[in-house]
């Protein structure tokens, strides 16, 4: 057997057998250290994903690269780093294409598990929109580009029985992309096809006809988390504050209304909400104009046309409090599907190249009483100054009332792990 | 096309290691890999076609479309646009008749740009063919296409460019005087590999490459690893921009370099040796190649070595095909094996796995020719030169806005200050030194050394090479935002607070650029570079937000001036052009 050493992760002393890689070793002693492109017995590690980012003796770097060796001092729990991983994942949400909602990976997917785990509500940075293309060219798999994060794992792991590669990156820099060789896939047995696709962290590889296998629920991420104490402690209602009647404004842009659905969808409850707040501007009363100053503005969708990017900004000056609801609120969401796409193109599609349009009489509208579409679908947090996030599509409702509550009257909340999703 | 010296294996080297030398060739005389050939090589080296597809796409040099008959580089370097880089392209595109990018109709000229081709000293220039064309001008550019659509081989007609050696200390130059061949490797051999290794100790020799990693420690542990088989390589990759001392050194100085790998080989225990030199360098390599074989002609390279019994010392060129990240030594280590040069993790340290698994030692051009000139002229004659604790000579490339741009070999201790009086810098104002990755400097620090000293203090400056002068009425952000995409394009792609993190900064420059951003969004950018800094895989990554965040710091007025200011605005309103947002839609106003 190796040799027993003794390191310390945030202070705690703990044995371990040397060389041992950290991320093992932090998950045996109920450390959870996120990753991605790390999985156990893989030597040398990948290291490419950098979620894992750790202090080990007093320098930032990627825990999973690290044998353990006497002496060692770890920190994990510091919050500049537990907030430097949360940016490295948020980083990868804003550099990919990711519509959680219209994926087949959706609540089988590492990447979205560890945003839930770190619970991410918004990305802190602009999502890029990079138009990637999918490849469908190969006998049984789709390479999803725009999901891919590049952590090598299928790079490494997926070969044919000739031992040559399947996929291997293309290109360099923020052109980087895995590509797929397709003779080498068609010899692929099944179960090897069904292991690249599971490998992969993302729903980057996704074999045709195994998609959408499992229903909601019973999805690997759906309700339990991976850490012990996920979220926080349980709910203590603190109602000792008058719950005075407080006044909200509601606004859909570019959205589908299906968050508004949602804000409805708490049955009886709804009956004492409505004893506590007074709706004013809001499609739910059709009041059109600001009847006086609101406690709280509730966005949802993203800003596509100059009308809502006007409607946005008079929210933010008659509300206290602005809140994003929703991913097409927070980041754009399905409507930004078209930002890869020059405006242009969409158009032209939509009303002269389409399949329905009579050529003769087909025209793309343009009047100045009709909103002037964007060149892109903004996030709201790009117009104005957002307050709040409440991410899902749409947000579970007893998410939403929860939030709410919370900022209206300071009641105390904790979101269950399956009340926090994506899609 | 001439003989580069780089068409040759040793025997222990595996045929993959020759993949990058196969794929040259048949870019240079085919124009481009096509996908027969890449089927062709993926059945020779028993590989898939993507792994094949995968090194091609890495390289810039390497192009998967035709590139005609002849093919033109074009620095986009700052530099190069300062002394006018948008004439000479447009130039180009006149009277090639191809836009940038891309090959003319007849197939007969491809048009590209390139970053820094290590000749910052005479820009614009240009590689045609992968033969240097310097201080280029319209006029000039209209004579070179001329010839040679009148069937003059660029290898004919192009320049030579010049060392520029501007300055050497009056003490004595350590690296430029005339270097007796073959008295460094006889002093060298009186000595065991031990005391070799306390020699460079003394000397307090540290990397030139530009990490200062002492010299004497890495050959000191290649040469305490028990294998018999081990590498000497030399990083001529020369990748940063602004920097040509390597250039330079190779050029004039090659014998010093050779010997300087030979000892190296000589004290680590190691038999092969190899310089891996930049794509962009190709038209030294046969110079470089043609002094190697007078070494092994006069016995100096090659079995029973200077008569030194068991010694074996065998030598080669390694050419590169265009990525800057290739610099980074295990990047180069992955490259000369004949794959992409994406940076390994830190599991191993080369000095014991390296080159091919095996323990290699890795050094920039100047710090072998420092170790020869050492032994050449003794150890006291380098340690005199310098000040305490920073003994020796540096040789830097300056250039951008000064008279003599060129070499500057000088002695540690030199301020900031007497560098650019050197080079009749007239209006320095923002001063980047070590290239993009390294540290930029304003007029207030003028006074400080440039040394190897106090770097946590910050009080001198290590300076790995190459001092950029840019003037006041250089656009600060337009630099700023140039380094930023040039760390985009050439990052390897593999880990994503680089991949991303470089692409997310230039969009904020962006917003800065078109003043747009406010403080928040300064604040950003601080903290997304720290993130980059703290968390990326290699070097690259961990510099790149380098000179953002010192600039930040050292020109706050400038950036704050740069914000948007408004008064009218309501709190809580992010500045938002609206003109530009409906610009595609208005197309469509009839
Ligand atoms: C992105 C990057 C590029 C580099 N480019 C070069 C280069 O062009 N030449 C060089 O000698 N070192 C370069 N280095 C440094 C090398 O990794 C390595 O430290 C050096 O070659 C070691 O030699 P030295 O100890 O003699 O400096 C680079 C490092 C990084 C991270
Ligand atoms: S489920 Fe995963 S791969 Fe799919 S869009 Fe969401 S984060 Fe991306
Ligand atoms: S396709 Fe999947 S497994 Fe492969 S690199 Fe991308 S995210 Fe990783
Ligand atoms: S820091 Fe950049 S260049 Fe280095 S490994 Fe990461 S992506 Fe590649
Ligand atoms: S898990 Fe450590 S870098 Fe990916």
């Amino acid at each position: 057997m190796a040799k027993m050493v003794t390191i310390e992760i945030d202070g705690l002393p703990i044995q371990a057998e040397e060389g041992q890689n950290l991320v093992y070793v932090a998950k045996e002693n109920g450390f959870f250290i996120p990753s991605l492109c790390y999985y156990e017995n893989m030597d040398p590690p990948l290291g490419t994903c950098r979620t894992c980012t750790c202090r080990i003796n007093g320098k930032p770097g990627p825990a999973c690269i690290e044998k353990v060796r006497e002496g060692m001092q770890v920190e994990v729990n510091k919050a500049d780093l537990v907030d430097m991983r949360k940016s490295i994942i948020e980083m990868m949400f804003s550099e990919g294409n990711h519509f959680c909602p219209s994926c087949e990976k959706s609540g089988n997917c590492d990447l979205q598990h560890m945003a839930y785990e770190l619970e991410i509500s918004h990305t802190r940075f602009p999502h890029l929109f990079k138009d990637r293309l999918i490849d469908y060219n190969s006998k049984r798999m789709v390479m999803e580009h725009n999901r891919c994060i590049k952590c090598r794992r299928c790079v490494e792991e997926v070969l044919s029985d000739d031992g040559k590669r399947v996929f291997m990156y293309m290109n360099r820099g923020n052109e980087t992309y895995v590509g797929i060789d397709y003779e080498q896939e068609a010899k692929l047995s099944k179960e090897q096809a069904l292991n690249a696709m599971n490998i992969c962290p993302t729903g980057a590889i996704i074999v045709k006809g195994k998609i959408f296998s499992k229903p909601f629920g019973q999805r690997a991420f759906d309700l339990s988390s991976s850490q012990k104490n996920y979220g926080k402690k349980p709910i203590k209602l603190s109602r000792g504050a008058v719950m005075e009647k407080k006044i909200v404004a509601t606004a859909s842009l570019a959205g589908c209304f299906g968050c508004h659905m949602s804000l409805l969808d708490v049955d009886t409850d709804l009956l004492d909400l409505i004893e506590l707040v007074e709706f004013n501007k809001s499609p739910l009363t059709d009041i059109k104009k600001f009847a006086h100053r609101c406690h709280i503005g509730i966005i949802e969708g993203g800003c596509s046309n100059d009308e809502n990017i006007e409607v946005l900004r008079e929210f933010r000056e008659k509300c206290d409090i602005l809140v994003s609801l929703g991913e097409c609120s927070i980041w754009g969401g399905l409507p930004a599907m078209r930002n890869t796409v020059p405006l242009g193109e969409c158009l032209e599609e939509a009303y002269l190249n389409s399949f329905t349009n009579d050529p003769a009489k087909s025209t793309i509208p343009y009047h100045e009483d009709i909103p002037k579409l964007l060149n892109r679908v903004f996030a709201c947090s790009e117009i104005v100054k957002i307050d709040y996030y409440i991410p899902g599509c749409p947000p579970s409702a007893s998410h939403i009332w929860k939030a709410i509550k919370n900022l209206l009257w300071h009641e105390e909340y904790s979101i269950l792990y399956s009340e926090f999703k994506y899609d | 096309m001439h003989q580069s010296g780089a068409d040759r294996l040793f025997e222990v080297e595996p045929l993959r290691s020759y993949l990058l030398n196969v794929l040259r060739n048949i870019q240079m005389s085919e124009g481009y890999i096509s996908d027969e050939k890449i089927s062709l090589l993926a059945k020779k080296y028993d590989v898939s076609n993507v792994e094949v597809e995968g090194v091609v796409t890495f390289y810039h040099f390497l192009h998967r479309k035709p590139t005609g008959r002849h093919v033109i580089y074009l620095n986009n370097s700052l530099t190069s646009v300062i002394k006018g880089y948008e004439r000479v392209k447009e130039s180009f595109e006149r009277e090639t008749g191809a836009l940038m990018g891309s090959v003319d109709r007849t197939g007969t000229f491809g048009l590209f740009s390139t970053p820094c081709i290590g000749l910052s000293d005479q820009e614009p220039a240009a590689l045609i063919d992968f033969y240097p064309f310097i201080n280029l001008n319209a006029i000039k550019v209209k004579d070179i296409i001329n010839s040679i659509k009148q069937g003059a081989s660029p290898a004919d007609i192009c320049d030579y460019p010049a060392d520029n050696i501007r300055y050497t200390p009056i003490s004595g130059s350590v690296f430029f005087s005339d270097f007796k061949e073959g008295i460094s490797l006889v002093n060298a051999f009186k000595l065991s590999p031990q005391e070799i290794i306390e020699e460079l100790k003394k000397s307090q020799l540290a990397g030139r490459g530009g990490a200062f990693f002492p010299t004497w420690m890495k050959w000191d542990a290649t040469r305490k690893q028990e294998s018999t088989l081990k590498f000497i390589i030399c990083n001529a990759d020369e990748g940063e921009p602004g920097t040509f001392k390597d250039r330079v050194l190779i050029n004039s100085q090659a014998a010093s370099l050779i010997e300087g790998m030979i000892i190296g080989g000589y004290t680590a225990g190691a038999s092969y040796g190899i310089i891996y030199l930049r794509g962009e360098y190709f038209w030294l390599a046969e110079k470089l190649n043609t002094r190697i074989q007078a070494y092994y002609q006069k016995g100096l390279l090659g079995k029973t070595i200077g008569g030194k019994d068991g010694f074996n010392f065998d030598l080669r060129i390694q050419m590169g095909a265009g990525a800057y990240v290739c610099g980074e030594e295990t990047a180069l280590l992955e490259s000369m094996e004949g794959k992409r040069g994406e940076p390994r993790t830190k599991w191993f340290l080369p000095v014991e796995k390296g080159y091919l698994q095996m323990p290699t030692i890795i050094n920039n051009v100047e710090t072998f020719c420092a170790v020869a000139r050492i032994f050449e002229k003794g150890l006291d004659n380098y340690c005199e030169k310098g000040i305490p604790g920073s003994p020796g000579t540096k040789i830097i490339s300056v250039s951008g806005d000064c008279s003599l741009p060129g070499i500057y070999e000088i002695e540690w201790g030199m301020t900031v200050a007497e560098l650019l009086e050197l080079g009749e810098a007239n209006d320095p104002y923002f001063i980047q030194v070590s290239g993009p990755s390294g540290e930029c400097i304003s007029m207030k620090e003028k006074y400080r050394r440039i040394s190897m000293l106090d770097l946590l203090a910050r009080k001198d400056i290590r300076c790995g090479g190459a001092l950029t002068v840019y003037n006041s009425q250089r656009d600060l952000i337009m630099i700023l935002s140039k380094y930023a995409e040039f760390f985009k394009h050439e990052s390897c792609g593999i880990c994503t607070p680089c991949r991303a993190g470089n692409y997310l900064i230039e969009r904020k420059l962006d917003k800065l650029r078109n003043g747009l951003a406010s403080r928040e969004d300064l604040e950003n950018i601080r903290s997304w570079a720290n993130i980059m800094k703290a968390s990326s895989r290699c070097g690259l990554g961990k510099t790149a937000p380098n000179s953002i965040i010192l600039a930040m710091e050292k020109f706050a007025e400038y950036f704050y001036k740069r914000l948007y200011h408004t008064d009218n605005q309501h709190e809580g309103i992010v500045a938002f052009d609206m003109e530009a947002a409906i610009s595609d839609y208005e197309k469509y106003k009839n």
